[in-house]
């Protein structure tokens, strides 16, 4: 008898510390509406009134969770916005997938059974190239903000063909991030002439991006004198950067995110090697690293769509409303191509005269025409276009870090 | 005196009533859902996760037979599972265009199990001649092994033929090519063939299997093997053999799954098959009852369809998981309770 309560207490125990943990995590996001069951749908459109349903899913648990996190943030802000406007109206429910692919195509079916009507697609390129044949089955149009992976919108991804037709990108694509490095480096001798590239072997991302820097600087007659790999949660750099230095490389070409590429830039300073550094968006949110010191960022370039400390009203605004929303916490550009997404979304819909009682193959329809003929003003770009494949074309903008801040480098 | 039993006190007798009920399960479960599935009842998210969910069962079952009924601690369930995924991935790839859909599926299956299976044989070969958890560590190793491997692989075919690098893909591909694993990216693009009728067809025959050897003379073997090693030694029984034999079905069905598993979604990347993957199958098998196959059925099923049904409770549905798991874990290893428990079975029997 004795075991028994013993038993019950620790079943006591471990129901309290999980409402204590869930205490803390102070209120919940409201505006995404969540069901199992198909009968939900009735209630939450009735709730809703004519609102078009927009789904979406990304990694909001796990260790990609900070990008499914901005960009539910974003697009909850931006849809907000935009049903305060009055014209069209969104409800937006979005799903975690963890940044797997089975928990997205599970995630996926959610929001089918939840009434989705158009989709933010996934935030992560794996899991967006799973859930992307579904979208095409059912004939949803979908639009990711930072799926970038070829694969996500061709179904043949290394061959670039077999478009799926309805699944739109807003961010770069990794092959275009590669290329643009590598033309923004060729343009710009100074620079540096000696290449030497450190990339995460295991990371779709960056080595798609790796491949094509390679092919166009093959082009442009770049020269790469070293290649060096890392993966996993690897933090020690010295063999690469040894290696780098020894080939005399004088422009490190980092198509990594920035943790890694934080560490590199430390370790490179206390082997007093000093190569200009060349990022692409990964690199964004390398100034905001814990314990690191931003003057040894000093000098650093970066492709990259969007920088927060932009001087544009429209980014000023984000940002601010951004910050209110996360606790401070300044948006990466997967906010920002989220918050985008939505605006787009907005102006196809009011252009196309979407409602919410049409259905999904004649919405898609709509809004694939709509895309391929708009222009489209945001925050990660002017006059941004998309060709019938689902590619968007803007373009990419080089920055450099002076005195703390992302300043624009030479054109 | 002998009495002549009915079919079904045959069907409910010792030897038989576990599987009765297994088969039973099964069979309900098959049917209740394909009605609802046909009749289009069901909702997507189910839907999405019948397959999967085949999978897993498989994958559990044959761990079940590794570290329930052979005893040996196996750490290393998702590795096998990725050796059969991606060989299936890529028997499918290569076959696309010659064999149609159903047969090209059983043909994948077939060989991930196959292929699997002589993994987990070569591995056998060396460790389970040890006594002790060398099992456990090597088939942890393995895992991670495995996966690191496939990541630096990449396969891919055009009309030249099948080509295959490592670490770096240096070939160029001719027109109409294409990869059919492209190293950390894994395999994409792949045709979905899976079904729910295949994967329990697959539950089906990996119950045969397992039912079939525990009942055999050869299960008789294993489990004397595992309750105590000199007794079995001493009446003759060779257990190198005997432990092999269930960890080589083990492997073996787990390759199955794996195969079945790949051919379930366009995408699929091997970091999905690490660690974690391989202890949330020995979960499964754990908090079902080791060696107890209606345990593991139902708590594959239940535990893997519970964050999909908490997804209501948002952010906190991974914190309720855990919670649920150590609650089951305290409420299932209560003595008091399962004294009780047994007391209600011994009356209703009675």
């Amino acid at each position: 008898m004795k075991k028994f309560w013993k038993t019950t207490l620790a079943v006591a125990m471990t129901a309290c510390m999980a409402m204590s943990l869930a205490a803390c995590g102070g209120s919940a996001s409201s505006s995404s509406t969540s069901s199992d069951a198909p009968a939900a749908e009735a209630e939450s459109g009735a709730a809703e009134g004519g609102a078009i349903k927009i789904g979406g899913s990304g990694p909001l648990t796990g260790p990609a969770a900070v990008y499914g996190n901005a960009v539910k943030i974003a697009a909850e802000m931006a849809v907000e916005e935009v049903n305060a406007k009055g014209g069209v109206q969104f409800s937006l429910q979005f799903e975690d997938d963890k940044h797997d692919a089975e928990e997205a195509a599970t995630a996926y079916g959610t929001l089918k059974d939840g009434g989705m009507q158009i989709s933010l697609g996934a935030v992560t390129s794996a899991p967006g190239a799973a859930v992307s044949p579904l979208y095409q089955e059912d004939q949803t149009f979908a639009i990711t903000p930072s799926g970038s992976s070829p694969s996500v919108i061709y179904a043949d991804g290394e061959g670039m063909t077999g478009a799926y037709g309805n699944v739109f990108q807003m961010c770069f694509s990794d092959p275009n991030q590669g290329s643009g490095s590598a033309t923004y480096i060729a343009a710009h001798p100074d620079l540096g002439s000696k290449i030497a590239v450190i990339y995460k072997n295991d990371d779709p991302y960056s080595k798609g991006i790796f491949d094509t820097f390679k092919a166009q600087a093959a082009t442009e007659g770049l020269e790469i004198v070293y290649e060096g790999t890392f993966k996993g949660e690897e933090s020690d750099f010295n063999v690469q950067l040894g290696d780098a230095q020894a080939a005399g490389a004088d422009l490190l070409f980092l198509p990594i995110y920035y943790t890694p590429a934080s560490q590199i830039l430390t370790q490179a300073d206390k082997m007093g090697y000093k190569p200009t550094v060349f990022g692409v968006d990964g690199m964004d949110g390398i100034l905001g690293v814990e314990g690191f010191d931003t003057a040894l960022a000093e000098g650093v370039y970066l492709l990259t769509p969007f920088v927060a400390n932009a001087e544009d009203e429209l980014t000023k605004t984000f940002v601010e409303n951004y910050k209110a929303r996360a606790n401070g916490e300044v948006p990466n550009q997967f906010a920002a191509d989220a918050y985008d997404c939505i605006y787009a979304l907005a102006q196809a819909c009011e252009a196309a005269g979407i409602t919410s009682d049409m259905s999904n193959a004649d919405i898609c329809a709509a809004m694939v025409e709509q895309f391929t003929t708009m222009t489209f003003n945001g925050l990660t770009g002017s006059d941004m276009t998309w060709n019938e494949n689902g590619e968007v074309t803007k373009a990419p903008k080089a920055m450099i870090i002076e005195n703390g801040e992302y300043v624009p480098a030479a054109e | 005196m002998k009495e002549k039993k009915s079919i079904f006190g045959i069907l409910m007798d010792n030897r038989h009533r576990s599987r009765t009920i297994s088969y039973t399960m099964v069979a309900v479960a098959y049917i209740v859902l394909e009605i609802l599935l046909k009749t289009g009842n069901l909702s997507s998210l189910f839907t999405g996760l019948l397959v999967p969910a085949t999978c897993y069962l498989v994958a559990a079952i044959g761990l079940n037979l590794n570290v329930g009924v052979s005893g040996e601690l196996n750490l290393g369930q998702a590795g096998f599972m990725a050796v059969g995924a991606f060989s299936g991935v890529c028997v499918s790839g290569l076959l696309k265009a010659s064999v149609p859909a159903i047969p090209r599926l059983i043909l994948a299956i077939i060989v991930g199990m196959l292929l699997t299976a002589f993994v987990g044989f070569l591995i056998g070969i060396p460790v389970l001649k040890l006594q002790g958890d060398y099992l456990a560590i090597v088939t942890l190793a393995f895992g991670q092994i495995v996966m690191n491997l496939i990541m630096n692989l990449y396969v891919a075919f055009d009309s030249t033929g099948l080509k295959v690098a490592f670490v770096e893909n240096n070939f160029e591909l001719q027109p109409g090519g294409k990869y059919l694993i492209n190293g950390p990216m894994g395999a994409t693009g792949t045709e979905r063939i899976a079904n729910f009728t295949a994967g329990t067809i697959l539950v089906v025959f990996a119950l045969i299997v397992v039912y079939n050897l525990i009942y055999s003379r050869n299960g008789r073997a294993i489990m004397a093997a595992r309750d105590n090693r000199i007794a079995a030694e001493s009446i003759g029984i060779n257990i190198a053999k005997t432990k092999m034999m269930a960890f080589v079905v083990s492997a073996a069905l787990a390759g199955a799954a794996g195969a079945l598993y790949g051919l379930n979604y366009s995408t699929m990347v091997a970091s999905k098959f690490d660690y974690n993957t391989s202890i949330l199958i020995l979960v499964y098998v754990v908090l079902g009852g080791l060696g107890n196959i209606n345990g593991t059925l139902i708590s594959t099923v239940v535990l893997f369809l519970l964050p999909q049904l908490l997804r209501g409770l948002q952010d906190y549905r991974m914190l309720i998981y855990a919670v649920i798991l150590i609650v089951i874990m305290l409420v299932t290893n209560n003595e008091f309770l399962r004294t009780k428990a047994s007391a209600f079975r011994r009356k209703k029997k009675a």
